[in-house]
């Protein structure tokens, strides 16, 4: 079936996360969400992402996500051109549910962070970073 | 394809059984997102690390899957339980197959 770029937007503001993830949610976006949550849907709280508000960088943006009693966390970049980030899956080891690295911004945008809870819940949270200079080859 | 690369790792020498600790890993890896291009204008081919991997006596800690907006010099820090005395592993998996290891002892006390 083939969608024109406003009922694209439509069923993508449609969905459950449009509460949770404001502004606009690409195909891309939505179809990685899918993949990890199974089309469950997402709520909030118990998420903590940190990021900068302002990155002067973006080749190089300190992040780190929290999620006390979460199996996997994932992270999304809505603006890159590939929204992937990272998907960290805990053990049985981790001392607690939490992880920082550095990632790659394109420019301005929101940075999610969606966690699968242990009894199978989700949970995400967003923040919008500011930056300055793009970090994928821009 | 990827030169130079070399892992850091960051694991206190020993710690309290059951205690949790901080590990700070960083592997040297230029991390081609596939979004540059060249002086011609051609895309420059991605190549980075797509997997993590750290576990201690065979039990996992962090797996964690990347992607290309993982910044140059992929670094990360976690936490971890130490129940025993034992060997943190971290692996690194390349996008050209190559395979990246290295160990860490921590006594317990």
């Amino acid at each position: 079936m083939e969608f024109t770029r406003r009922e694209t937007m439509a069923i993508g503001a449609g969905a459950a996360l449009a509460a949770v993830l404001p502004g606009v949610v690409s195909a891309a976006v939505k179809a990685s969400i899918d993949e990890f949550t199974g089309g469950a849907e997402v709520g909030t709280g118990g998420v903590t992402l940190t990021a900068p508000e302002i990155a002067e960088n973006g080749n190089t943006v300190p992040i780190s996500v929290s999620a006390p009693g979460a199996t996997a966390i994932l992270v999304l970049a809505l603006g890159n051109p590939t929204p992937a980030v990272a998907e960290f899956k805990f053990g049985p080891l981790a001392g607690d549910q939490s992880a920082s690295t550095r990632i790659r911004l394109a420019g301005t945008q929101e940075v999610a962070a969606i966690a699968k809870m242990a009894d199978g819940t989700f949970s995400s949270e967003t923040k919008t970073v500011k930056v300055t200079i793009g970090g994928c080859g821009g | 394809m990827a030169k130079g690369v070399k892992p850091r790792v960051k694991v206190p020498k020993s710690a309290s059984a059951g205690d949790t600790i901080t590990i700070k890993t960083l592997i040297s890896h230029k991390m081609e997102s596939g979004q540059r291009k060249d002086s011609d204008g051609n895309t420059i081919p991605r190549s980075i690390i797509n997997r993590f991997v750290a576990s201690f006596n065979g039990e996992t800690v962090i797996d964690v899957d990347m992607a290309p907006a993982i910044s140059t010099n992929p670094y990360f820090e976690f936490d971890a339980k130490v129940p025993e005395a034992g060997e943190f592993t971290f692996t690194w998996y390349d996008d050209d197959g190559s395979v990246y290891e290295t160990t860490n002892a921590i006594a317990v006390s």
